[in-house]
């Protein structure tokens, strides 16, 4: 097999349920340049010290003009690119900025005091499945819960609460492009629409929030004076926005992936209900077994770089095949074996460098109580079909259903 | 015997000495034990505590979060050993393989590992430095007993000596809201172990946080009232302040006194090792069955032209210690090279400061992202055409690349753009380390001569 | 429980600091102060913590070793 021929098996929907297999056959040649054009890096080493290297950008604007065109499906074109496209010192200052009602050293009990309220949506989640035989654990369950949770940090009135469910499925929606131009172009039209009715909404509750503040981030983010002085309302727009889309989809795979690992392993899950602690190296594991984040296809060179015998020229496009670095055997020992107590854990499911997951912390403690939950409460839980029907997206990859049969839910 | 039988016999049922109970004694011991070491350990301290570590000692401790006496290390293992804490050695009998106590006992070994570290230098003047509210800092003891006079809110506080921990000390005593005066020979906080270029963001820092510095002048004298008590302080340029606290940071030294009639070539700058940790004798040959490491050990490195550096840096003692161990089990073909890349961190006035590399090996510096106003930046040190050193002020994520660098010997000035860099990154200027041949107390890094022998060390990046 | 962080390695992720706010806190934008001697009711944030960090620098004592030697003198212990 070429590796020539690999990215193209790799977002081919048919390889979605396995793609490892194609990971282990690209690292054969640790970098390599793709018949489209992107560079593909795939081992361990390489990929972390690609994050780590000051020459290496996120910022899709130093792309050169043949590599930029069709790559930014995501941004809005109407609003200047979140901290997640952007290079320092911009994105420091973003972040920065981001961080202060966020985590430390400003608030940094946010995330840690949300424990009950998350527990609580977690129990009213799964509450609402009681006299059910049959569940789709991504519909009932890991869908709804990152929104409610973002809503809540953010400040979002619970009854606008499903607006967001809604922009966030059609946000979510296109990252699955169908088949069709006709349905591309209609998709691309609800796109739009969704983005700007949620940006419109966000301003709209910034502006209240900054005249009546409460005790949530957007009332920080519009009242707030720090050392960087304060954000503006389009930059506050553009980073709730990036929180509501970096933490959604993910969340949601982070959590289906686990169930889904879980079933397979009956042992394990049976591990885990008898020891919720578990659940912390559990966590830490599947974010490298089965990482919601396989790739990071947005980087690229500010000059060439010399790297395992390649080099990579400036303005090339990058992918930074994370899924398949977290499974390098040259780093972990019996990589591709789920072993939930794994000490030697330095996956690189949330990235690293300065572009690490800044929900990372809030992210890990939803999937920590919602998978101990689960396995709790859920009565003989089993996989209707294996493997299920997955998304198309090959960057963001889940299960778009789980379907389960249950003997009961217990209290 | 065979030698394969001596070592198998040794590891089984030998005996080893540790003398120097601290950071790099505990981890050696450690190391020890999960290399398979089951003989008989024996580790000698002087200090009466079972070993702490020192960096909280001028942070957290000094700002009152975390009592001295909490900060024992953790195990990483049981190490099994007989412990003499409270007993300092006094002498070491080469040829009859036994170290004198302090208690007059004796202790004999197959292998020997030295980890006595350093102490803080005092007050030169002997009557002055007796004066109340007079300290170092070395020890927990040092720790709780300035952190106790702190706490009581004296009107004002001189450090002497703006190396790392004095800085730490202003640090600590600003965010207590203490008025400070620092003093500082050199033309700048950090000068010796940074260079004047990051110096002076070091300077702007402390007088942004409101620290009295004042660089270039030596505190002349101490002066006391009739109680004992220091109550002003003279200064070279004729001018005087009122302290009640003087805390006197002017740099180490080694604990290598017990040593003097050994015939181990142990002096004031530490007792020379080969990079496998073995001690030379004062004959300039290494011996076999003893080692030493961390801050008393000053070692050959490969990546620095062989030169001899002593590291007084927490991760040097833990990498040192463990590559010491090792070797001390090993049969000499399995033995390991302490190739350790120089590393630490300081924290002070809310920034965190790193460093990889020799920085005061360099003769340029280049700030290759961020910006020294800003006091957030990467830069980048070059001797002779090569990358040396990295330092970094709030930019940590960045440092693992520059370590790159150094190990591959890259080319300085780096020529490539990078994600932020500024105007000021565009030039290298002269690193600004002071004249070595003038008296400079502290540096963290002391460079000298060369090694004559160890070039077995396949480890040796050459440039086209 | 006794811990020590490595902070050579620490590159001020601040995961710790998020998870378990008792024990570890961020000192300016990133230099990170513990508790080395954290009270044994924060052992299982503390553990949280440790295993979040993305470059493991959190070392913890395991409970075995924790019968450490102490006093002066000769003893035989941990
Ligand atoms: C206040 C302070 C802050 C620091 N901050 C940092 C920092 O931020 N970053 C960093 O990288 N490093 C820092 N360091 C340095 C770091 O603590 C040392 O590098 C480390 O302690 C070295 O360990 P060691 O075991 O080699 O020596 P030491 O810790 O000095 O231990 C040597 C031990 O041997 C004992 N001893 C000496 N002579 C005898 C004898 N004859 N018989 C028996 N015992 C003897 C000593 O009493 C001592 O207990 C700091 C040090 C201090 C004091
Ligand atoms: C399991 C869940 C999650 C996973 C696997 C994940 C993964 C990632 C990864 C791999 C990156 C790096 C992107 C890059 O380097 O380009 C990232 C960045 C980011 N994530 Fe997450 N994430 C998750 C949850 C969250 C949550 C819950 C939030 C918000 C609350 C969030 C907010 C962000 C943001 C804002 C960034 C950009 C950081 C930056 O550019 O500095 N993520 N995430
Ligand atoms: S999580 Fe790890 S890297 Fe981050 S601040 Fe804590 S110790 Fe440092």
């Amino acid at each position: 097999m070429t590796s020539v021929a690999l990215l193209r098996q790799i977002t081919d929907y048919a390889n979605r349920p396995d793609p490892y297999p194609l990971y282990a056959e690209l690292r054969k040649t640790p970098v390599v340049r793709d018949e489209d054009g992107p560079y593909l890096v795939s081992t361990y080493w390489e990929i972390k010290s690609l994050l780590h290297d000051p020459r290496v950008s996120s910022d899709a604007r130093n792309l050169t003009p043949e590599a930029a065109r069709g790559t930014d499906l995501e941004q809005d074109p109407n609003l200047p690119p979140a901290f997640i496209r952007l290079d320092p010192p911009e994105h420091d200052r973003l972040r920065r900025l981001a961080m202060r009602p966020f985590g430390p050293p400003h608030t940094p009990r946010r995330v840690f005091d949300m424990h009950g309220e998350l527990t609580e949506i977690v129990s009213g989640l799964i509450d609402a499945l009681r006299d059910r035989d049959a569940i789709d654990l991504v519909d009932d369950f890991s869908y709804p819960f990152p929104v409610t949770v973002i809503c809540r940090l953010l400040g979002v009135p619970r009854e606008d609460e499903k607006h967001f469910h809604e922009w966030a499925d059609t946000i979510a929606a296109s990252l699955d492009p169908p088949g069709t131009d006709e349905e591309r172009q209609a998709q691309q039209e609800s796109l739009r629409q969704a983005r700007g009715d949620l940006a419109a909404y966000l301003a709209g509750l910034v502006e209240e929030r900054r005249r009546a503040p409460r005790d949530d981030m957007l009332s920080a983010m519009a009242t707030d004076h720090g050392p960087d002085g304060q954000m503006s309302p389009v930059e506050i727009i553009t980073t709730a926005a990036l929180l509501l889309v970096a933490g959604h989809e993910t969340t949601v795979n982070l959590i289906t992936n686990g169930m889904l690992t879980l079933l397979r392993n009956p042992d394990v899950l049976q591990r885990l209900r008898s020891d919720p602690g578990l659940a912390v190296p559990l966590v830490e594991e599947l974010l490298r077994f089965e990482p919601p984040v396989q790739m990071l296809p947005q980087r690229t060179t500010l000059a060439d770089i010399d790297i395992a015998g390649t080099i990579i020229p400036k303005g090339a496009p990058l992918y930074l095949m994370v899924a398949s670095g977290s499974r390098d055997p040259q780093r972990f020992t019996d990589p591709d074996r789920f072993i939930p107590d794994r000490t030697d854990n330095q996956h690189l499911g949330f990235g690293h460098g300065l572009h690490n997951c800044f929900g990372a912390p809030l992210a890990r403690l939803e999937a920590q109580l919602a998978l101990t939950e689960l396995v709790r409460r859920l009565d003989a839980p089993r996989l209707v079909e294996d493997p299920p029907p997955y998304r198309r997206n090959a960057v963001l990859r889940g299960p778009r259903h789980l379907p389960l049969t249950v003997s009961g839910i217990r209290d | 015997m065979s030698v394969d039988g001596y070592l198998e016999a040794f590891r089984r049922s030998g005996s080893i000495v540790i003398v120097g109970a601290s950071l790099a004694g505990l981890r050696a011991a450690e190391a020890l034990r999960d290399e398979g070491f089951t003989g008989t350990l024996t580790m000698v301290g002087d200090e009466p505590h079972e070993p702490y570590d020192r960096p909280p000692l001028s942070k957290q401790v000094l700002l009152g979060k975390v009592p001295a006496d909490h900060t024992a290390l953790p195990r990483r293992r049981a190490v099994d050993a007989q412990w003499r804490l409270g007993t300092a050695a006094t002498g070491l009998d080469l040829a009859g393989k036994r170290v004198s106590l302090a208690d007059g006992d004796a202790v004999e070994y197959d292998r020997l590992l030295i980890a006595t570290g350093v102490r803080a230098r005092p007050w030169p003047h002997e009557l002055e430095a007796d004066l109340d509210g007079v300290f170092v800092l070395r020890t927990r003891d040092d720790a709780a007993q300035l952190h106790h006079r702190l706490k009581a809110g004296p009107h004002r506080v001189l450090v002497i000596g703006a190396g790392f921990t004095g800085s730490e000390i202003a640090s600590a005593c600003r965010e207590r809201e203490l008025p400070v005066t620092v003093a500082e020979r050199g033309a700048a906080p950090l000068v010796g172990a940074l260079g004047g270029v990051v110096g002076e963001v070091a300077a702007e820092l402390q007088r942004a946080h409101g620290v009295d510095l004042r660089c270039g002048v030596q505190v002349t004298g101490l002066e006391g009232d009739s109680a004992g008590r220091v109550r002003r302080a003279h200064f070279s340029d004729g001018t005087a302040v009122e302290v009640e606290v003087v805390v006197v940071a002017l740099g180490a030294t080694r604990n290598t006194e017990w040593l003097a009639d050994s015939g181990l070539g142990a002096g004031p700058r530490g007792i020379a090792c080969d990079a496998g940790c073995r001690a030379f004798d004062v004959r300039g040959i290494v011996t076999d069955d003893v080692f030493v490491a961390g801050d008393v050990a000053r070692s050959p490195h490969p990546l620095f032209g062989y030169q001899f550096l002593s590291l007084e840096h927490w991760g040097n003692a833990v990498a040192q210690a463990e590559i010491a161990a090792h070797n001390m089990v090993s049969a000499s073909t399995d033995r390991l090279p302490h190739l350790w890349m120089p590393s630490f961190w300081s924290a002070q006035f809310g920034v965190n400061i790193k460093s990889v590399g020799v920085p005061p090996m360099a003769d340029q510096i280049l700030v290759t992202q961020g910006s020294l106003a800003e006091h957030r930046f990467t830069a980048a040190y070059g001797y002779q055409g090569r990358v040396i050193a990295a330092v970094t002020f709030d930019q940590a994520k960045w440092l693992d690349f520059y370590e790159r660098q150094i190990e591959q010997a890259a080319p300085f000035p780096p020529e490539f753009p990078t994600v932020d860099r500024r105007p000021e990154g565009m030039r290298p200027v002269a690193a600004g380390f002071p004249d070595p041949s003038l008296p400079s107390h502290g540096p963290t890094v002391t460079l000298s001569g060369h090694s004559p022998t160890d070039r077995r060390v396949s480890f040796s990046p050459h440039r086209a | 429980m006794r811990l020590v962080v490595d902070l050579n390695r620490c590159q001020g992720y601040a995961q710790c600091a998020f998870l378990a706010p008792e024990v570890f806190t961020m000192h300016g934008d990133e230099a990170l102060m513990y508790d080395p001697q954290a009270d044994d009711r924060q052992r299982e944030n503390v553990r949280r913590a440790a295993d979040a960090c993305p470059v493991k620098a959190i070392t913890v004592e395991p409970e075995d070793a924790a019968a450490a030697g102490g006093k002066a003198g000769a003893s035989r212990v941990g």
